[in-house]
């Protein structure tokens, strides 16, 4: 009952219901009018921003190879870590639009080739320096650099000339792109003092919170950074804790014993044992991530287009969800863009099994004997569990597939993007522009279904031009119907990001940009 | 003492040319991976220069034979080399990581070898009635439960219902001294158990082998007491085989506890090991393999120099 009312309180306190209804299910539990205000006015106090304390994450995704230079960061706990250091320019919320930060403002030319981002004045460093619009240009310059190995290469190098004006930064791009303001918020391109070109890995930021303890693999510690310049809004506890817990078990345990307040990454087939647990709260959200069989469109036998056909209807979606994301998730539509994106279009025919079809297409494709499967624990969670599936559905529909199990350990450099049909997974991105063209794009480095369309390259590098909204959506509804049924991609399921929370944590609010409120969790939750 | 010195400086010279041998296998194991390091290194953005160019900065060019010598020459002089992943040096990363392997190896060997061998005498004291029979029973039956398991079951009760003590064992350098003993009391816990058995087992086969001798039953007929029989009497000539097996066993506290660092979130040298691997950096793989090596090669060695020096008819050899 505790839970359910629990539950109930923040629903009325995230205003998804009023006052009155909240008042009205307390008594069908059982509880009193005056004891129901009383939770309610409990649940309130965790509405406003409580100042103080150590705020504790434990989260899956650090190694003991992780670094402080924000160019090398992919996983999970350098990222969250970086995030209460350093600041980017501007971030995607949690409604997909763009969050001002360390600029105040951005406007574009009409062309959208010309961007000038108003830098924020009166910020501080850590090491007491003010933050200037040459720091800003000092560190794109270096992700720019090919030797800086940055993740956000490919995002920079769109840009053609950068330079400083007075207190904007003014940048002129190759070829023009509507999105300009999303990629920046991208979290490699932290602001470091000169662009990080002296010391990559110093950890010296506009954050929150200082770098006091880092041991990579291990645990990151901050201390609330006394200038910091949006104390007000952000950062509220005085120091914050990030314990790499790599083991599911001991993650949720030591949510359990209080040891930590929050954690990532619960597995979906545990999700209802956790909701069972006092004093745990399971936070789940649908997200851009997605789970995929990806085929080389450019590779026999996958060159066939009927063969691929057969494979889509042959694959069955809603079991998928239902299975291996135990619900926590939604059906795929064999294109990488769901309702979580800006100019999504939702009347696209929904592909589902049809074992009928995949048995026309097969007979058509001409194709004989099995068709190799290569899946890995590590493709994505429940990956060969998936794999198996796919192989009994497609059974059904007289296709054999083989399925050939690959070790882990090597997975994504040698079977991934390299052999002709594989498991996967994407994370997804904050615009369906950055999706594209980091996979689909003829000349998209990760391009792992070999998708080749020069047709295709056009409507993406029209739309990313386009301002026009409604253009723009109908460009984006032309490369998804293109993808969905010419390309080499299985999509069978997008999902959910879970984290879990302790009942002492307040300010937790889902954001389908990533797991963990794309990883600002530690600075915008507090401790109640 | 002249001969035993010399056994000594043998057995020691011995030890240093298997660990010689073992650095060469290592080094030959790491060649043979599957993957080219520079290719790992730079992953998918790899031109093929910047594959060359990194190639010829790591010295992969050079024959292996050239390569293997150098980086002996490094370790023997202290240099243990550059991370591949990080790029920082591999020594003082390593210290603090077997540092805390040790600490944790160091305090379940505190309490799980005078723990097994108490419970071994006890049990030849008991032998064949319900001490001996409980001892036996509850440490055999914990050395068969995986350890994984019993971690978290422990973590189950002392740390998520209890709460008496954390079930995230990570510990740092502002932590007291007392501080850190609680924080590893769940695995030592662990650790003491999975080792226990073994110990236990062969103190009591070793004793139990003594005690059919002679001279244990004019003890016996002396009129001393039962254990003091076993103590002064059967325990010190059975002392060589009990050194064995703790040795053994503390080789493995130190090299074989992965699964319990993961566990309980000890950054100990394990999970380093693991982390590297995963990433192919070799330099750090080859030295944390050497000094596995180094380690169970040691404990070995002392085993020995002990058995030695509790045989005289090995102290004294005619």
């Amino acid at each position: 009952m505790s839970k359910e009312l629990d539950y109930l309180s923040k629903r009325v306190v995230s205003g998804l219901m009023d006052r009155r209804a909240f008042m009205g299910r307390a008594a069908a539990l059982g509880v009193s009018a005056s004891m129901a205000t009383g939770i309610m006015a409990h649940a309130a106090s965790h509405a406003s921003p409580v100042k103080g304390g150590t705020l504790k994450a434990g989260m899956q995704g650090g190694e003991s190879t992780n670094s402080l230079d924000p160019a090398t960061w992919a996983s999970d706990v350098p990222l969250n870590y970086g995030r209460t250091w350093a600041d980017t320019l501007v971030e995607v919320d949690s409604n997909g639009q763009v969050e001002m930060r360390l600029a105040e403002s951005v406007e574009a030319s009409a062309d959208a080739k010309t961007w000038n981002f108003k830098i924020r004045e009166g910020v501080e460093f850590h090491n007491g320096k003010t933050m200037t619009p040459a720091d800003v240009v000092a560190t794109l310059e270096r992700h720019s650099d090919e030797n800086s190995k940055s993740g956000a290469l490919g995002i920079v190098q769109g840009i053609e000339s950068m330079a400083v004006d007075g207190q904007n930064v003014v940048l002129t791009l190759t070829s023009a792109n509507a999105d300009l303001p999303y990629l920046m918020a991208d979290y490699h391109l932290m602001i470091q003092p000169n662009g990080g070109k002296d010391d990559p890995t110093a950890g010296i930021g506009t954050g929150g919170y200082k770098v006091v303890e880092n041991q990579p693999g291990v645990r990151h510690v901050g201390e609330r950074f006394a200038n910091y310049w949006d104390g007000d809004n952000r950062c509220h506890a005085n120091t914050v804790e990030l314990t790499v817990i790599n083991d599911a078990t001991a993650r949720l345990a030591a949510l359990q014993s209080g040891q930590v307040h929050m954690i990532n990454r619960i597995e979906p087939k545990v999700v209802d044992l956790v909701k069972r647990v006092p004093g745990v709260t399971v936070q789940n959200v649908a997200g851009r991530g997605h789970y995929v069989f990806i085929m080389h469109v450019n590779t026999a036998p996958f060159d066939n287009l009927d063969l691929r056909l057969a494979l889509k209807y042959a694959i069955n979606r809603q079991e998928m969800v239902d299975k291996i994301l135990q619900g926590y998730g939604s059906v795929g539509n064999d294109f990488p863009i769901n309702a979580s994106y800006p100019f999504f279009s939702d009347d696209i025919e929904q592909r589902v099994y049809d074992p009928d079809k995949a048995a026309f297409h097969y007979k058509k494709s001409g194709h004989e004997g099995s068709v190799l499967l290569r899946t890995s624990d590590v493709a994505f969670p429940g990956a060969v569990d998936a794999s198996q599936l796919f192989e009994q559905s497609a059974a059904a529909a007289g296709i054999q597939l083989e399925i050939k199990r690959e070790p882990g350990d090597g997975y994504w450099s040698e079977v991934w993007n390299k052999q002709p049909f594989s498991a996967s997974y994407w994370g997804g991105r904050p615009v369906q522009d950055q999706m594209y063209s980091t996979a689909y794009l003829s000349t998209a480095d990760w391009n792992d279904t070999k998708f080749f369309r020069d047709d295709f390259d056009k409507i993406i590098i029209e739309a990313r031009a386009e301002l026009d909204d409604v253009k723009r959506k109908e460009l984006y509804r032309a490369a998804a119907v293109m993808v969905r049924d010419e390309g080499g991609l299985i999509l069978p399921m997008f999902n959910d990001f879970i984290d879990a929370t302790g009942d002492k944590v307040g300010g937790w609010a889902a954001d389908p940009n990533g797991g963990m409120m794309n990883d600002k969790a530690l600075i915008k939750c507090w401790l109640a | 003492m002249s001969s035993l010195g010399k056994l000594l400086v043998q057995r020691i010279a011995l030890g240093l040319l298997l660990l010689l041998a073992v650095s060469a296998l290592i080094f030959a194991g790491t060649q043979i991976l599957p993957g080219d390091v520079a290719q790992s290194i730079l992953g998918q953005s790899a031109t093929p220069t910047a594959l060359a160019n990194l190639r010829e900065e790591l010295g992969l060019n050079e024959p292996a034979i050239v390569r293997y010598f150098g980086w002996l020459g490094g370790v023997v002089t202290g240099d243990l080399g550059t991370a591949l992943s990080n790029g920082q040096d591999i020594g003082p990363q390593i210290g603090k990581r077997l540092g805390n392997t040790m600490f944790l190896a160091a305090c379940a060997a505190v309490v799980a070898v005078p723990l097994a061998i108490f419970l071994g005498l006890v049990a030849v004291r008991y032998r064949n009635r319900w001490p001996d029979k409980v001892i036996s029973g509850l440490t055999l039956a914990s050395i068969s439960l995986p350890e994984f398991f019993i971690g978290y079951v422990l973590i189950y009760f002392f740390a998520v219902k209890f709460r008496w003590f954390p079930s995230v064992a990570t510990v740092y350098d502002s932590m007291s001294f007392i501080e850190k003993l609680n924080s590893i009391a769940l695995p030592v816990t662990v650790l003491t158990l999975v080792v226990l058995a073994h110990m236990m087992r062969m103190t009591r086969a070793a004793i139990l082998n003594v005690m059919q001798s002679a001279y244990i039953e004019t003890a016996e007929l002396k009129g001393l007491s039962a254990f003091n029989v076993i103590f002064k009497h059967a325990f010190p000539n059975a002392i060589s085989p009990i050194v064995n097996v703790v040795m053994l066993n503390l080789a493995y506290l130190v090299v074989g506890i992965v699964v319990v660092e993961v566990i309980f979130v000890y950054p100990g040298m394990g999970q380093y090991l693991v982390d590297h691997v995963a990433k192919r950096d070799v330099p750090v793989v080859q030295a944390c393999g050497l000094i596995f090596a180094g380690v169970f090669i040691g404990l070995n060695l002392v085993a020995d120099v002990v058995a030695i020096l509790s045989n005289p008819r090995l102290r004294h050899p005619k």
